[in-house]
């Protein structure tokens, strides 16, 4: 289901087309309609006519058309927006909430789930509908304001991986030599830490931590995986016909790489950097969880599920709602990530 | 074969130093004073601040600091601490990664809890190759099916809850509500080991199924899977045999990256289930603010990380002929 | 051509294959009225319609046509390989020597595979399994069908490489395909193919990949095969040069269709169908100074909107509004002129064009 576009054959953006001659690999169906990988001559005959593969423009208005028949891109993008407003307004969802007591965000011991004369035990009723945590903190409030932290890292650490791949590794992929070499065996190296663990070194020893600090945290360890991805695909759009034949015109080596690969190379990294935003948010998490990532009194998923650890099995309201705030955001990052993938960069399945 | 493996080890030497110094360079070249960085918020008695920044060297400039701490270089007496028999070469190479607040080697706290972690692991590995390759086959073999979507969709749920919701869930369902499984695995037996190693596995186990699936959909339409196919051979032998043998290729791969994700889940896992391993000392020293522990057992599963990804590449060589002669 | 005299027809009559009882007066290969479809998401492409041929004992019929046309479809259909979904075969029969291949159960089926009828694919670097030696993927063929011994089938196995003219073949049975240059590879799959000696052997483009003097080894390689061993030999080709040096028989195959059927040296002075005439003017002859290539112009039809009747008259010089309106049969071109036939409402006409 989530890959409803698998089975659409997309039209296939070949470069060779224009040359496909008698010599071409020729092959009378590709039964899903996909030219078969990795050979790259095959074309497929009967439903990619020569007007189709135009160029750019075609492959994204073609991406574009599959990706709008994908429910699963709408699922995803309806998700991605409302917790983006969620992190940028969180008022948004709470002008019409009375259920929290303490706006100014003082909480109430009163109101814990450790007491027992709580307002319904401080579990979730109608007027406190995620119920309270065990500072008596409204969980409706938190989880709302939770989204922040998350939404932000995930977008911050990404940026900062993205706009490294592209300046390092389009450098690397397109220079090669002295330079790939040593980008390459750096990358060698930090590939050995994993960013989990990583992380916790670098936080447990850290003094203050806040959203900058881990989000500074998860680039340093997380950035290698983003450059690789576009140094190969720097390499292997280098090589294309239409790049050489942009170079035999004498194209400079900057416009080569701003006009001709970086746009044609790009879409894997598209694709990689929305799933990567879901994997960084679910880092965080995971670090706030296990007390190194941001310090209280931030509000954090993570650190509300770490919070709750004594309760959880008691209070399991402490756990799902954080929890499914998470869980939806990742998903929505996720879903979007494979629904562009479908859509821009078929190969890449 | 045999010139890529050694290639392969040669490599490994300076990605091993390049990533322990890294590590120790990032620790102990914060600004602050990294002893008590370690030690977080709380105040650090003089005898055990001294213990330690005897212990890291810190008077020695980085490199020799580093030396000292992988057992390079021939460590001090350590003068502040009476009980210490630390002396001469004991560091990282020899086994030892540091002391802990409580002035206790880390490789002796290490050394109660590696065989439940590698128990723990192991059994996550097997339930994630296992249930993952065979759900990746249901669905890849029959796109589109029931079984195609079901595998499709649990996966990505799978993925996309966090590992330390998916533990807590397991518990409250298999261990508060069902009853199936004890909540509390502190014995570190087989049974107790069954849910912590399923919740550790879950993530990896579900990426393994969709790329067992994606990749097995595609070697069914490549080329010499057709002339498998007109070879007459039995569909079983040219699916069991040409197809997935290829189809693995990626797999495997995935699995050597997968390594490190294990070990950060593992010490979220083992943190939620009490499971007396390594990952369990990591979570408490992050309560107790042991900085030098947490530090210490990290090296350790990076360490045990590089290794492991080592094996996998020798094993990807073995399955794909094409990659030795690179 | 043929100098068979082993030909696996001429055996005695009370074979069985398949558990099914060979007919011996039929011929070695007959595919009638077969439609293959493919029901893909944008619609239903009917990539062969109708195809009709018969294949004899040490003959080599080539099966001519652009990207697209069906050719391999129908090839895969015979040995049914094609990927099914989406691939259906819908109507028709494939007799081989009088056993309806398409009423066998699969199981019975697989067995026809390899053992009387094999293929060659054109690139035979995709068509090889990476991850296996040579040496097991043609073994394979003895062990699976035969259940020959291990040691035996790789010693089966060299003596094949060895007889499809591959250097030092007992030493190379342990190397990978991607060991191979794209000519031996091609004799690799060669040799698997002929492994258990069939009846019919079906070669999809096996020159395609290749360079032009190595094409010109591999085509000599299987003339000379076909000679020690009478099998029959179905090659399909785009490449009129190709079918000119070896076919006895050709089908000229249009938007799942053949348009036309005869004997070499038939349709190669006298087209019956303008399309056929649009290939020969398309190919340069060294004979004929002067004259310019002429090449047909627009492109094949997507099967998905096939043209109405006549499938061709979209890019048919000669077309009039019966080739619109009306879907010609495939008919002797002039009556009488049994061996030939053209489905083109002008192939009396046809005939004349190129007539030398």
């Amino acid at each position: 289901m989530s890959d409803t576009t698998d089975t659409t054959p997309s039209t296939t953006f070949d470069h060779d087309t224009a040359r496909e001659g008698s010599h071409a690999a020729e092959r009378d169906f590709t039964p899903d309609g996909r030219p078969l990988p990795p050979k790259r001559d095959e074309n497929l005959v009967s439903s990619v006519s020569a007007e189709q593969v135009t160029g750019e423009a075609s492959l994204w208005s073609e991406g574009w058309r599959v990706l709008r028949r994908n429910p699963m891109f709408w699922v995803s993008a309806v998700i991605i927006v409302a917790m983006i407003i969620m992190a940028l307004f969180p008022q948004a969802y709470l002008w019409f909430y009375n259920g929290d007591p303490n706006p100014d965000g003082v909480c109430t011991l009163s109101n814990s789930v450790n007491n027992p004369n709580a307002p319904n035990g401080g579990r979730p009723s109608t007027t406190n509908w995620f119920g309270f945590d065990i500072q008596g903190c409204d969980m409706y409030t938190k989880t709302i304001i939770g989204a922040r932290i998350s939404v932000f890292i995930g977008i911050i650490v990404t940026t900062f991986a993205v706009v490294i791949a592209l300046i390092f590794g389009t450098l690397s992929g397109y220079y090669g030599k002295f330079l790939d070499t040593f980008i390459t065996r750096l990358t060698d190296i930090w590939f050995a830490i994993p960013t989990i663990l990583g992380g916790i070194v670098l936080l447990s020893v850290m003094g203050t931590r806040g959203m900058w600090q881990v989000a500074f945290v998860l680039t340093v360890f997380g950035w290698p995986s983003m450059l690789r991805l576009m140094r190969s695909q720097v390499i292997s759009t280098k090589e294309e016909d239409f790049v050489m034949a942009s170079r035999s015109l004498g194209a400079s080596n900057m416009r080569l790489m701003v006009r001709h690969i970086l746009p044609n190379g790009i879409t894997p990294v598209i694709v990689y950097a929305t799933i990567f935003i879901g994997s960084i948010i679910t880092a965080e998490a995971a670090l706030s969880f296990l007390g190194v990532g941001v310090a209280l009194p931030a509000v954090s998923w993570g650190l509300m599920i770490s919070q709750a650890q004594t309760r959880i099995l008691q209070a399991p309201h402490l756990l799902f709602f954080p929890g499914m705030a998470l869980a939806i955001t990742v998903f929505g990052f996720l879903v979007m990530g494979d629904a562009l993938r479908d859509a821009f960069d078929p190969k890449g399945r | 074969m045999f010139r890529y493996i050694i290639r392969r080890m040669l490599q490994f030497i300076p990605v091993f130093f390049g990533a322990t110094f890294l590590l120790f360079a990032l620790v102990f070249a914060v600004p602050g004073d990294p002893i008590q960085a370690l030690a977080g918020e709380k105040p650090l008695d003089p005898t055990t601040k001294a213990v330690l920044d005897d212990r890291y060297n810190l008077d020695d400039p980085l490199f020799v600091q580093y030396g000292k701490y992988m057992g390079l270089l021939p460590q001090d007496e350590i003068e502040a601490d009476p009980n210490s028999d630390v002396a001469g070469f004991a560091g990282v190479l020899q086994g030892e990664f540091g002391f802990s607040l409580t002035r206790r080697p880390v490789s002796d706290i290490m050394a109660d809890a590696i065989p439940v972690t590698a128990k723990l692991g192991i059994m996550a590995f097997v339930f994630e190759i296992i249930i993952g390759v065979s759900a990746g086959v249901m669905a890849g073999l029959r796109r589109g099916s029931f079984m195609d979507n079901f595998v499709l969709l649990s996966t990505l749920a799978v993925i996309a809850i966090p590992v330390f919701v998916l533990g807590y869930a397991a518990q409250i369902l298999f261990g508060v509500q069902l009853g199936w499984a004890p909540v509390n695995a502190s014995g570190g037996s087989f049974n107790e080991l069954i849910l912590p190693a399923l919740v550790l596995g879950a993530v990896s186990l579900a990426y393994i199924a969709r790329l067992t699936r994606t990749s097995l959909h595609e070697n069914l339409s490549a080329d010499y899977v057709k002339t498998a196919t007109a070879k007459g051979l039995p569909r079983k032998r040219v699916i069991g045999r040409h197809a997935l043998r290829n189809s693995l290729i990626p797999v495997i791969t995935y699995l050597g990256i997968d390594l490190g994700a294990l070990m950060g889940g593992a010490i979220i896992t083992e943190g939620i289930f009490n499971v007396p391993g390594i990952g369990r000392e990591v979570f408490q020293a992050i309560t107790r603010s042991d900085g030098a522990v947490v530090v210490g057992i990290s090296t350790f599963l990076v360490l045990i990380f590089m290794i492991s990804t080592l094996v996998v590449d020798v094993m990807y060589a073995l399955l794909d002929p094409r990659i030795r002669y690179e | 051509m043929s100098t068979a005299t082993t030909s696996p027809s001429a055996q005695s009559s009370t074979e069985t294959i398949a558990g099914r009882q060979v007919d011996p007066g039929a011929p070695l290969l007959e595919v009638e009225n077969l439609r293959v479809e493919f029901r893909l998401n944008t619609g239903t492409v009917v990539a062969n319609d109708g195809v009709h041929y018969t294949l004899k004992s040490g003959e080599t019929l080539a099966i001519l046509g652009e990207s697209g046309s069906g050719k391999s479809v129908s090839a895969q259909a015979v040995m049914g390989i094609i990927d099914s979904p989406p691939g259906y075969v819908t109507d028709g029969s494939i007799r081989y020597r009088g056993i309806d291949l398409l009423t066998l159960p699969e199981n019975q089926r697989r067995k026809v595979r390899g053992n009387h009828i094999s293929i060659i694919f054109q690139d035979a670097l995709t068509a090889l399994n990476p991850v296996f030696t040579v040496g097991f993927q043609i073994a394979e063929m003895l062990r699976v069908h035969r259940g020959t011994s291990k040691s035996d089938a790789y010693k089966a196995a060299a003596e094949l490489m060895d007889r499809v003219k591959i250097p030092a073949a007992s030493e190379r049975l342990d190397s990978y395909p991607h060991e191979f240059s794209g000519g031996m590879r091609q004799r690799v799959m060669i040799a698997m193919a002929l492994a258990l000696d069939p009846a019919i052997l079906i070669a999809d483009e096996p020159t395609t990949a290749l360079d032009v003097t190595v094409q010109a080894q591999v085509m000599d390689l299987l003339a000379e095969l076909q000679d020690e061993t009478g099998m029959g030999l179905i090659l399909i080709t785009h490449d009129l040069g190709v079918v000119a040096e070896v076919a006895d028989r050709v089908a000229v195959m249009y938007a799942g269709r053949i348009v036309e059927t005869g004997d070499i040296d038939d349709i190669y002075h006298m087209p019956a169908h303008p399309y056929t005439i649009g290939l020969m003017e398309s190919l340069p002859q060294l004979d004929v100074k002067g004259s310019r290539l002429v090449p047909i112009p627009g492109s094949p039809p997507d099967l998905t909107r096939r043209p109405s009747g006549c499938a061709f008259h979209p890019r048919c010089r000669y077309a009039q509004q019966v080739c619109v309106d009306e879907d010609p049969a495939l008919t002797p071109p002039v009556p009488g002129m049994d061996r030939r036939l053209s489905a083109c409402h002008f192939s009396e006409e046809a005939i004349n064009v190129r007539r030398r």
